[in-house]
């Protein structure tokens, strides 16, 4: 690299040393959970691709065409969705400063998410009545295993989301709190993600024969 | 084997503690007197206290950098030990004799030693040295999320926590140091062993993946004004490309080894061999994390080398751009490499050709690392510090341990040589050869810095003429043997004529034994001549980079002013060209406050741990419970920063000016 170009960029003369007043180095937090994300990511990859390996491993017992019902996870799949919509809205109240707006869209999306959970919930239940056990096969373990692992961090996102509603209660819409909206909004947004991966290589690809 | 558990204890009864071991039974008694007398002495020194609020609730980087430091050596006193065993071991169990361990115990030892070298001494000392170094080198006055890790360094320690408890109370995994099933799945390993090794690194490589983001994020977002990424000190670099593999590679060890719990504790079929299981299926991902591993570990030794050897030789590191281009093409190669671990596997020849040809490919930049170091040395004025020493017996130690691994790339040649002692001495080769001689290298180069004097030149050379001698003795017998056909992992021979290999072997041991203690001497023998070794100008070594620049060691605001930087080797142009430290015009500094939080979520992890291992549902429960509502309940602390006053900084920095004018 040349030492020409890059000297331009620094708005400080060659023989300057320090920062005279205090140096604050921008907020992190925005990047650090993104990178949070994409660790997150490769434990969805990682799920992923054993449910590649394993997913048509039925072990003579019932495959993705005998169980799912694509009915209802296109109900679940649109209850994610809207959630995600109505985080959108939420966030949007926020950057308007509206707390009881902010408040409002967060409690709807919670609402969906829980609706999702629940969904998702009764299908597995319901699955299971059916013996279609995670110890039945090995596509079992990795479909409940990818299925659930999805699950698991959309019941975390809701328990964050009534916590961060907590302190917005609390303290308003601060610069922590709205950062920590941010952080929130990444991660909902990711599961929805997440979610179009396993409603098409799991469900989707699952029935066909 | 507990059968039936109970509500209370799981499967935990009286039978679980070894008192009918002897070694284990000796071990656990003097562990128990050793840490009985250090709690003794911390109270008699009325020292809690000063403990806790200077260092177990401590967020400052440089003293979480100083804890993982002497985690790492600890745990290595008890890796080295478990070496020891095995070696005694190895050189006495011929013909008649079955030595004094028996196989259970035999396969507990090498799979703790794997286990605890890697993890709980390797890590350590890398995210030590990165956690000290890199925001002293980017004039940083911290990392980014100081809360984060104090939480990542317990983390680490309740990892350790559980693989020693291991040691007293049941038993550790006898499946080899990355647990293959079928043979670490619930019908060939019932007991507690392998649920040891599932969490212990469980709860460490939570600690590990975040405290990666977190110095990538320093790395990214706080480097001081001017330092653009190409003006980064190498060791920066090479940190950041280390906690690059490390973001992206511990999700999937966390992701395989919950797979395995999965298939112990819930009966799913993973990776069992029926109900369409696939075991080769782990050997895949644990590896797709375990290759990264490997430069994990290496990438920031290579880090400290080249700071070494441009300090040492006087000269700015030659080939600066191409040292940086050579770390990211093997980080990136790092992830193409994975299957060159199972080239037996099976395959077929073209995806071992491909495999075995990338693993070849690696040597390139690695290669042109080491001309560039050598040309750094070339026409330098180098001087013979220790540091240096242990950078040149690195060179030539790696160099040879990289051929052995170019030869075992070879997929033909790796179907003889697989699974054999020239395997153990390839990786011992390089491991040993890079990572511990640049860790060694990397801490007596910046031990003046965190401390504020030298370590002692005469015992460390003795310890590091031990080290190099050791290694070489104890290794080289192990290429023979490999050559000879002689597998891994065996803890009795048939064949009288190998003894002689092993007895060499173990006296090697012995040698690397006198140089850990001659380290040991070299520390207590620092701290007792600490004033004739005393540093006063923060600069001993006349370094290069921006750590050198504050005092030693450095104040906890690290730098009264932050730096702004024109050059590589930013320390170096600023002495060149008449710097004069400020002295007036001090400011109230900004600085994160101190919490409890970490140590209590990590405590309340290893607890879940512990439970998870012995089936203790009701508290493996009770602790989550407690942890998630403690996280939550420190969410709601918003009170988080502080400024250190003006008066504080203007006397730190007036204590530095009266002993920079004494020196």
């Amino acid at each position: 690299m040349s030492s020409d170009t890059t000297t331009a960029a620094a708005p400080y003369d060659r023989d300057v040393f320090h920062v005279e007043g205090e140096e604050h180095p921008q907020g992190s937090t925005l990047l650090g959970f993104w990178l949070y994300l994409m660790s997150d990511c490769l434990v969805f990859a990682v799920l992923f691709a054993t449910y590649g390996v394993l997913g048509r491993s039925y072990a003579a017992g019932p495959s993705g065409a005998d169980l799912f019902d694509l009915n209802l996870v296109a109900i679940n799949t649109a209850m994610l969705l809207l959630s995600s919509i109505t985080y959108g809205f939420a966030m949007l109240a926020m950057d308007k400063g509206r707390v009881p707006a902010t408040q409002g869209w967060l409690a709807v999306t919670g609402l969906f998410g829980l609706a999702f959970v629940g969904i998702e919930l009764y299908e597995f239940v319901h699955l299971i009545h059916e013996g279609a056990t995670p110890q039945r096969s090995a596509f079992l373990s990795s479909f409940y295993a990818l299925v659930g692992t999805h699950g698991t961090h959309v019941t975390f996102g809701i328990l964050w989301l009534v916590v961060l509603m907590a302190q917005v209660a609390k303290r308003g819409l601060i610069p922590e709190n709205r950062r920590r909206l941010l952080c929130l909004s990444m991660f909902w947004h990711f599961l929805d993600v997440v979610w179009i991966g396993v409603f098409t290589f799991v469900y989707l690809m699952g029935v066909l024969p | 084997m507990p059968s039936a558990d109970s509500a209370i204890f799981g499967r935990l009864t009286l039978d679980a503690i070894p008192y009918h071991e002897p070694i284990l039974l000796v071990t656990f008694v003097a562990t128990a007197l050793l840490g009985l007398a250090v709690v003794w002495w911390v109270t008699r020194a009325g020292a809690w206290g000063y403990l806790w609020r200077e260092w177990i609730t401590s967020i400052d980087h440089k003293k979480i950098g100083i804890m993982y430091i002497i985690l790492g050596l600890v745990m290595l006193m008890r890796g080295f030990a478990d070496a020891l065993l095995m070696r005694a071991q190895q050189a006495i169990a011929f013909g008649e004799s079955a030595g004094y361990l028996p196989s259970h115990h035999y396969d507990q030892i090498f799979t703790a030693h794997g286990v605890i070298m890697i993890f709980f001494v390797a890590m350590p000392l890398v995210t030590g040295l990165m956690n000290y170094i890199v925001p002293l080198q980017i004039g940083a006055r911290d990392v980014a999320f100081p809360f984060l890790n104090n939480f990542s360094f317990w983390m680490t320690v309740g990892g350790a926590v559980l693989v020693m408890a291991s040691l007293f109370v049941g038993e550790f995994a006898r499946t080899g140091w990355l647990a293959y099933p079928p043979l670490s799945g619930v019908a060939y390993s019932p007991g507690v062993g392998v649920d040891y090794y599932i969490w212990a690194l469980q709860i460490a490589g939570v600690g590990t993946t975040l405290s990666g983001i977190n110095l990538i994020a320093t790395i990214v977002k706080m480097r001081a004004p001017g330092m653009t990424m190409m003006r980064m000190p190498i060791f920066t670099w090479t940190a950041l490309c280390t906690n690059v593999l490390i973001v992206a590679s511990f999700p999937v060890l966390g992701a395989t080894l919950a797979l395995l719990a999965l298939d112990r504790y819930v009966g799913t079929n993973f990776f069992t061999n029926d109900l369409g299981g696939n075991p080769m299926m782990y050997v895949n991902l644990i590896w797709i994390w375990g290759h990264p591993e490997v430069y994990i570990l290496i990438l920031p030794a290579f880090g400290v080398f080249s700071e070494v050897v441009s300090t040492f030789s006087g000269k700015r590191l030659f080939g600066y751009t191409s040292m940086v281009y050579a770390t990211v093409v093997i980080t990136i190669l790092s992830y193409l490499v994975w299957l060159h671990h199972f080239f037996t596997m099976g395959s077929g020849a073209s995806v071992n050709a491909f495999f075995g040809i990338t693993t070849m490919i690696i040597s390139i930049p690695t290669g042109a690392k080491i001309f560039n170091w050598l040309f750094t040395m070339y026409r330098g004025r180098v001087r013979f510090e220790l540091p240096m020493m242990w950078t040149i017996a690195f060179m030539l130690t790696f160099v040879v341990g990289g051929m052995t691994g170019v030869m075992l790339a070879v997929p033909p040649a790796d179907f003889i040589l697989h699974n054999s002692l020239f395997l153990v001495a390839h990786f011992h080769h390089v491991i040993i050869g890079g990572v511990v001689f640049g860790m060694f290298a990397g801490i007596v180069f910046w031990f003046p810095k965190a401390f504020g004097f030298r370590l002692d030149p005469y015992w460390g050379t003795w310890s590091f003429w031990f080290w190099v001698v050791g290694f070489y003795v104890a290794f080289m017998p192990l290429y023979v043997l490999g050559l000879m056909g002689v597998t891994r992992r065996l803890n009795q021979f048939a064949d009288p004529s190998l003894q002689v290999w092993f007895v060499i072997a173990a006296f090697g041991a012995v040698l690397i034994a006198l140089g850990i203690a001659c380290f040991v001497i070299q520390i207590a023998v620092s701290i007792l001549r600490r004033d004739q070794l005393r540093d006063t100008t923060g600069d001993p070594w006349h370094g290069r980079t921006l750590e050198w620049s504050t005092s030693s060691p450095p104040p906890d605001y690290n730098f009264a002013f932050t730096p702004v930087v024109h050059d590589l080797d930013a320390w170096e142009d600023m002495k060149r060209r008449g710097y004069k430290r400020p002295v007036s015009g001090f400011r109230p500094i900004h600085m994160p406050k101190n919490t409890w939080a970490g140590v209590v979520l990590a405590g309340l992890a290893t607890l879940c741990g512990f439970a998870l291992i012995w089936h203790i549902w009701w508290l493996a429960a009770l602790s989550f419970l407690t942890l998630i509502a403690t996280a939550i309940f420190h969410t709601f602390n918003y009170d988080r920063d502080f400024h250190i006053p003006v008066e504080d900084v203007v006397r730190t920095e007036g204590q530095r000016t009266t002993l920079l004018a004494r020196a």
